[in-house]
């Protein structure tokens, strides 16, 4: 097959401002959006700022908005998208632009600092941590997060809203809390933190972030509502509540 | 002098994949201020795309594993060229790094009993690998990631080192710029880990990222410290092939292990017709005995689909030149043969995933067609096998930067744990070194500026030279010049290649500023990448014999007494040199457990 042209509308500029420029790219066949931008970047403009590395959707550095939709461009297939249209390429919105498709995405960092480190119960007395497969597989899906950043950028609580970022963890960080809340090891408890401070609350289930999950993740289903009764069961109940004061006071 | 900012380190740790990571948790444990410069975003190093599993004699699935067995099968894997010590500290630790991630949260798959899973790869001869699926990397590196994140280690994210300082023979600091804003930063420290992973990017086909350009072994080349064992470049045999936008990602080698099977365009198992005399007492002849052993491992010997990746990839690359290749010049891999759907997308999930997605290809029905793909680097920084320090006061390397551990061929999942215990042991040995020191070292502010002149260079050289166009040709020279097979005429030839190559890079162009600028950065890397390619060419030119990854089509034979050397590549005087060392012989009782079969 003899490679079609296309034109590929990427967003220039940086953080003081930019603009949607026009590029007419070689597009061969199987490629994805990325293998096209890297061939925009060699021969036509050497410094257009892309962020990848494994080109195989496993680390999730690739992330930008493709016609609208927050995809991975190497897990964007060409011939996915209408043939005979511009295809537009934008910088994740939720996050501050570097430069050109590439975000400040540090908020993620910064958030996942603040979340209690993982605390593992003592081993058995052979040695070894005994768990069973079926109890694992909840959290081993939580693990496939590639970090991708899709979730947070598309979450509408901070996707406009600059100010909300300080009290919200965002998607991402739900599964990270729910991976080790749900962990069979595990025994530290987060759940008073997520409803005071990284704003589990805020989250009203409209499971945009699950749509985007390039691993399949169910986001909102598996981690952010199961979240949430956890952290409703240990508000309301009472007993749990009075145990926790009897815990406090001893330690 | 020209404008950076400075930091004070004791140790700092250059690259955060699984070694880097593993080196900067323990410095910082032993007390050290420590660095962690990673070249991309944190959590985004190559360790995340491993895939097959972490290779620890655990014996949780054959409690006849034990080091012994690990230790035999890496230096058979390795055709004996292996660092004997190296191999028998990986052997001996690795199951105890694995542990403890467990207990730092990693969840590995479990045995029915609730243990650590073990699952069969290439070279083993027991199920040996600690896995999550086939994406045992991410679980890995996010684990480490999480660990050292909550150890408050100071991380400088898009950060790359273009230089190592001294001061007279040792380390005295390391030099780079932030890629985010171009700016240049200098960290004065007695001690550097390098753990900056391979050299991938030299080739056209690859399963690497872009990150793969050599940094660390030219960071070690151009500081005076000897390189070993260049010439040993692995091409693992299973590497995607279509279409052409996706050649060379990864097809874990777990697809064997888990059943797959290769065969050619005539559907022959062709790999039966390529046992070596060394493999071939524990090896299947026939389909009956390789096929039962999938289910009876104690009375037939094991499929020669899973015999050490220099074999396959020699015996895919032989196959396909002779005309037996499936339509897009690989052979075939096939699990849906023996295995259900269900089986398959449960243990293969990125596998499933990444062929339907990008190839159109539903392994749980068809077969994958794959073909060798330039994966790994076993020479490198020639290290002490306790320390991992090189032959440079303060510098030290972990993981695929540093050389012995795998010798001519690495056994798969041996990476993992090497990056474990290596960079453990990096960290630990860097730490101590520089707390011993009664002085610290300083760094000639007179080297800033002549650092940085040359970084800047692109940016108002008279030349006109793209970057890509000259790293594209790079990679079509060692390709077809320096790759699987190699004679002679074609390394001097590439030789010569890379003279013009350099000239041309001397003559870089780029446009733009300083900020986020890849073709800059791409114009920067070209400089190790240069160097590495020189150094594996020469290297290769030098090991007249075939072993392991070092095929030569003009020395098609193994030769005994080049086991006992290693070629060294080192740069003193400004001129690349190389040499035929002397290693240290194998002691007997380490010499025993290779007979023992």
């Amino acid at each position: 097959m003899t490679p079609r042209t296309v034109t590929m509308r990427v967003w220039r500029g940086d953080a003081s401002g930019g603009d949607l420029k026009d590029y007419q790219v070689a597009a061969e066949e199987g490629e994805v959006v990325l293998d096209v931008l890297h061939r925009l970047q060699a021969t036509q403009a050497n410094d257009l700022a892309v962020r990848w590395n494994c080109k195989a959707g496993k680390c999730g550095s690739c992330s930008a908005e493709v016609n609208g939709v927050p995809r991975l461009t190497c897990m964007t297939r060409m011939n996915l998208l209408p043939p005979d249209e511009p295809i537009t390429i934008t910088p994740l919105r939720t996050f501050p632009v570097i430069r050109d498709l590439v975000t400040d995405v540090s908020f993620n960092y910064e958030k996942a600092k603040q979340a209690p480190a993982f605390k593992p119960r003592p081993r058995e007395p052979d040695g070894t941590h005994r768990m069973r497969q079926q109890d694992i597989d909840r959290v081993q899906e939580f693990h496939k997060c590639i970090e991708c950043f899709l979730c947070q950028d598309v979450c509408h609580f901070i996707r406009d809203h600059d100010d909300n970022k300080a009290a919200f963890a965002g998607p991402r960080m739900f599964v990270r809390y729910a991976e080790l809340e749900m962990h069979p090891l595990d025994t530290n408890d987060r759940r008073q933190l997520l409803q005071d401070r990284e704003g589990l609350g805020m989250c009203n289930i409209t499971k945009c972030c699950t749509e985007v999950c390039p691993e399949g993740i169910h986001i909102t289903d598996n981690a952010i509502i199961p979240l949430k009764e956890r952290v409703v069961d240990a508000r309301y109940d009472p007993v749990l509540w009075i145990g926790r004061k009897l815990r406090r006071r001893k330690s | 002098m020209a404008e950076h900012e400075s930091h004070e380190f004791d140790v700092v740790v250059v690259g955060a994949g699984g070694a880097g990571l593993r080196a900067a948790i323990e410095a910082s444990a032993q007390g050290a201020r420590t660095a962690l410069v990673c070249k991309s975003l944190l959590g985004k190093a190559h360790t995340v795309m491993a895939e097959g599993g972490i290779a620890a004699a655990l014996g949780n699935v054959y409690p006849d594993d034990d080091w012994r067995v690990h230790f035999r099968d890496t230096l058979r894997g390795g055709k004996l060229l292996n660092n004997w010590r190296m191999v028998q500290i990986q052997a001996q630790e690795a199951p105890d790094r694995v542990l403890e991630l467990e207990e730092w949260g990693a969840l590995f798959d479990r045995t029915e009993d609730g243990r650590i899973l073990q699952r069969d790869f290439g070279g083993h001869r027991y199920a040996r690998l600690a896995h999550v699926g086939d994406r045992t990397g991410l679980e890995m590196i996010r684990t480490l990631q999480h660990h050292a994140v909550h150890k408050g280690i100071d991380v400088f994210m898009e950060c790359t080192i273009t230089c190592l300082l001294k001061d007279d023979e040792r380390i005295a600091g390391a030099f780079g710029y932030w890629r985010e804003s171009g700016r240049f930063l200098l960290f004065n420290a007695p001690a550097v880990v390098l753990a900056t992973g391979g050299i991938g990017k030299a080739y056209k086909i690859t399963s690497n990222s872009w990150e793969y350009t050599g940094d660390g072994h030219a960071l070690a080349l151009w500081a005076g410290a000897d390189l070993i064992d260049m010439e040993c470049v692995q091409f693992h045999p299973t590497g995607m092939v279509w279409p052409p936008s996706v050649r060379g990602i990864l097809v874990t080698e777990g697809v064997r292990g888990d059943g797959g099977v290769l065969r050619n365009a005539d559907g022959d198992r062709f790999m039966f017709g390529y046992i070596p005399q060394m493999f071939r007492a524990e090896t299947a002849d026939t389909e009956e005995e390789a096929d039962r052993w999938y289910t009876d491992k104690q009375n037939a010997r094991r499929t020669p689909d899973l015999l050490p990746r220099d074999e396959v990839a020699r015996a895919i690359n032989t196959e396909t030149k002779e005309g037996r290749g499936s339509p897009h010049g690989g052979v075939y891999l096939d699990i849906a043969n023996r295995r259900d759907a269900e089986y398959i997308k449960r243990r293969l999930p990125s596998m499933y995933h990444q062929f339907l997605q990008l190839a159109d290809v539903d392994i749980t029905r068809e077969a994958m067609e794959v073909g060798p793909t330039c994966h790994y680097m076993m020479g490198g920084v020639r290290v002490d096998a306790e320390t991992q320090a090189s032959t440079v006061p303060g510098l030290f390397a972990a993981g695929e930067v540093a050389g012995g551990a795998h010798g001519a061929n690495r056994l798969g999942g041996n990476s993992l744990s090497d990056l474990l215990v290596f960079g453990r042991r990096a960290g630990l040995h860097a730490a101590e070194y520089a707390r011993g020191l009664t002085a610290r070292p300083t760094v000639d502010p007179g080297q800033i500026d002549e650092l940085a002149r040359h970084a800047l260079r692109p940016f108002d050289a008279a030349g006109s030279e793209n970057p890509y166009a000259i790293q594209q040709d790079l990679q079509e020279c060692m390709h077809a010049l320096v790759g699987i097979i190699r004679t002679e005429d074609e390394l001097a030839k590439a030789l010569e290649e890379l003279a013009m190559l350099q000239d041309r890079a001397s003559r870089v162009r780029v446009e733009g500023h300083r900020q986020y600028n890849p073709g800059w950065h791409l114009a920067l890397d070209l400089g190790p990448l240069l160097a590495v390619s020189e150094c594996i060419t020469r290297a290769a030119l030098e090991r007249r014999e075939s072993r392991g990854a070092q095929t030569r089509d003009d020395y098609p034979t193994t030769d005994p007494e080049l086991a006992k050397i290693n070629v060294v590549v080192r740069q003193q005087t400004g001129e690349l040199s190389t040499a035929l060392e002397t290693r240290p012989p194998l002691p007997d009782d380490l010499a025993k457990l290779l007979e023992d079969a």
